[in-house]
């Protein structure tokens, strides 16, 4: 007996009870379609949190001044300097910050024609403040590195300030008096709406070359934070350990637990996402895997039914000199096509499934779901179907002969 | 499959020497000796004995013996609980006495295990039954080509040799008929096919016709009679007068032992009703029991 004929009982076997075979298989279809859409679901979900959380920028990092803890040993508070900031933009020593972006920050009432609006946050920066903080235009542009250099009085305003100062008209090259000094207006930020409360609205800003605001507002003493962007979201711990090392040489500082400063990144907000995701992704997953296993078991259940159905034949092929491996062998033959095409086709459903929305959420394929539930359908196949085989095998060919 | 054959063949030629000894004078080798076979179901006083044999002094089963010799067209008559059934059974190795040797072909049957029982139904017994026992669903070729493909025959030989066979029954034209599609008389000649096409030491026929009419009845005797004057063993289980006619020994069992064993024509020679077709046909029963049939 080769394998090949074999198969050829295996697949008349299947084909003769035609409706039987194929309800066998949705059970398995239904399984491994299951597996892998939910699990996409699971993964949609999650790059759907992760695109969110990039929107706000998870690859930036802020350092601002102060001891994190009260068990630091830090005995004087160096503020941050601009000089800190142009440390920090040093290529060689930190490879994996892309972005500088030194911010004072104040508050200052704006007036426009007569009408006033009280910002609550007027940043004074760099334009890499810009690309670190995911801060876009939607009209106008950004203000360029000359026109820091040249302290130009020109700002880039938040959606909220615009539609409070100039309702719907553009403030495209409108000037606006800010605390006393007037400011031309270059540019208008896309809203970023993920604060609805009006306390720290991030579209309530305005946004001014840093030595402008110095010098209009706070000074050229300390700044209030350093806005730094790394390279990507995975290079945050790099990015942090380099900014902790070049400002401890800057602030001259010898013990790590004697920062006067500290680094803050999006890294806790990343934590909390997956954790959450990978708990729905697991839990999806986990009722995927139960009905992949009721699909096996009605693989037992119809393989039963057919070794008693069929244990008169199994008798007529064992007097004419079957063995019991091509016995066994053509009943797992058989278990194992089953699943093999019930895999097949559910993987096939899935990869259809997918490019559907489901609640909402987009699925991701994840590829080992694919691969590794295919092949748990085939071994479930082969193990669900070893027990009503080696039955069949096993049956004394005078009482399967008997059987009625 | 094929590595156990050889040692089978050792094995079978040992036991050939063997069980030839007390033989000898009587000529060709038998392809079946049974030694004291008992087939008790039950244990201690509930015991039933299917096959005992002559009872020994203290009520104990002695076994039946039974020696069939190459060529011979046997019948093994009986009413029903005679034990002819079990004594078939045994005989196709379908099932295992309880005590007593069984040599087929000069192989000790008991001493086998599974896989070399398989291939000993195989290659050494053709089986027929009385409800011919097709496999569902099979054309008749394939059903005709089964017993090669577990003996490992190539797919082309196959198929030459079931054709070759199916030619034999008279069935070449219904090869890709399914059981269902055929009529009893024409299933049975399949299953007499199948029987035959890996050349087996002895047909084992179980009521062959015991569900045919009378005409398809005489069909397959007239290719039973035919495959035995070409030299092939029969033994045929019946409890029909008209079909034990055609063998050449009739063995009858009444409660598990020998009752009679007649001689109705030589060992060597076609069977009677090729000896002489007048009156063996003159002489047919059918006349009387099988015309309403």
């Amino acid at each position: 007996m080769n394998p090949l004929q074999t198969l050829r009982f295996a697949v008349g076997g299947l084909a003769a009870n035609k409706v039987r075979s194929g309800l066998t298989m949705l059970g398995i279809l239904i399984g491994v379609a299951a597996v892998i859409l939910l699990l996409a679901v699971g993964n949609g979900s999650e790059q759907a949190v992760v695109n969110s959380i990039d929107a706000l920028g998870t690859n930036s990092l802020t350092v601002t001044s102060g001891t994190s803890s009260a068990a630091s040993t830090a005995t004087t508070i160096q503020p941050l300097t601009v000089a800190d900031a142009k440390a920090l933009a040093n290529t060689t020593q930190a490879p994996d910050i892309t972005g500088v972006a030194p911010e004072v920050t104040t508050s200052q009432t704006a007036i426009y024609n007569g009408v006033s609006h009280s910002v609550s946050s007027v940043i004074g920066t760099y334009p890499a403040y810009f690309e670190a903080s995911n801060s876009k235009v939607t009209t106008g542009d950004y203000f360029s590195d000359d026109d820091v250099l040249n302290s130009r009085k020109v700002c880039v305003i938040g959606a909220t300030t615009a539609s409070d100062l100039f309702g719907t008209a553009s403030p495209i090259g409108k000037v606006i008096t800010l605390g006393g000094t007037p400011f031309t207006v270059v540019g208008e930020l896309a809203t970023k709406g993920t604060s609805t409360s009006s306390f720290n609205n991030p579209d309530d800003t305005i946004i001014a070359p840093l030595p402008t605001v110095q010098n209009a507002f706070t000074g050229f003493g300390s700044l209030s934070q350093i806005l730094v962007e790394a390279k990507s979201a995975a290079d945050t711990t790099d990015a942090t350990n380099e900014i902790t090392t070049i400002l401890m040489g800057t602030h001259g500082i010898s013990s790590s637990s004697a920062l006067d400063f500290q680094v803050s990144s999006q890294t806790s907000l990343l934590a909390t996402r997956s954790s959450s995701t990978q708990t729905l992704t697991v839990l999806l997953g986990a009722v995927a895997a139960i009905s992949l296993l009721v699909g096996g078991i009605g693989i037992t259940n119809i393989m039963l039914v057919t070794v008693t159905e069929r244990t008169r034949e199994i008798g007529i092929r064992k007097a004419i000199g079957a063995p019991k491996g091509v016995i066994m062998g053509q009943f797992l033959a058989e278990s194992t096509l089953l699943s093999l095409i019930g895999g097949g086709l559910g993987v096939v459903a899935a990869l259809i499934g997918s490019h559907f929305s489901i609640v909402g959420i987009k699925p991701v394929i994840i590829p080992a779901s694919v691969y590794g539930s295919f092949g748990i359908a085939v071994a479930i196949g082969l193990f669900f179907g070893s027990y009503p085989a080696n039955r069949a095998a096993s049956l004394r060919p005078i009482d399967a002969l008997r059987h009625e | 499959m094929s590595h156990s054959l050889p040692a089978l063949r050792r094995r079978a030629s040992a036991q050939v020497e063997a069980a030839a000894q007390p033989d000898r004078s009587r000529g060709p080798v038998p392809v079946i000796t049974v030694q004291r076979l008992v087939k008790s179901y039950g244990v201690g006083e509930a015991a039933v004995h299917a096959l005992a044999g002559p009872l020994d002094a203290g009520g104990r089963p002695l076994g039946v013996d039974l020696s069939i010799h190459q060529g011979d067209f046997v019948a093994i008559m009986g009413s029903s609980g005679s034990g002819k059934s079990t004594l078939m059974n045994i005989l196709g190795c379908l099932d295992a006495p309880t005590s007593g040797r069984y040599l087929l072909d000069g192989i000790d049957v008991g001493g086998l295990d599974e896989h070399q029982l398989s291939l000993v139904r195989n290659r050494k017994i053709g089986f027929i039954f009385q409800s011919f026992n097709l496999v569902p669903r099979t054309t008749a070729v394939a059903q005709v080509e089964l017993p090669l493909a577990y003996a490992g025959v190539k797919s082309a030989e196959r198929r030459r040799r079931a054709m070759a066979a199916l030619s034999m029954v008279g069935l070449a034209d219904r090869a890709n008929h399914r059981p269902n599609e055929l009529s009893g008389g024409q299933q049975q000649r399949v299953a007499v096919a199948r029987a035959l096409v890996s050349a087996p030491a002895m047909l084992l026929a179980d009521e062959p016709t015991g569900n045919l009419d009378t005409r398809s009845t005489d069909d397959v005797l007239a290719i039973v009679d035919r495959l035995n004057a070409s030299g092939r063993t029969v033994v045929l289980i019946t409890h029909e007068d008209e079909v034990a006619r055609h063998a050449k020994r009739v063995v009858r069992l009444v409660d598990g032992r020998v009752k009679s064993d007649e001689r109705q024509a030589p060992v060597t020679g076609p069977p009677p009703a090729l000896l002489d077709p007048v009156t063996f046909a003159e002489h047919s029963l059918h006349a009387q029991t099988g015309v309403q049939g």
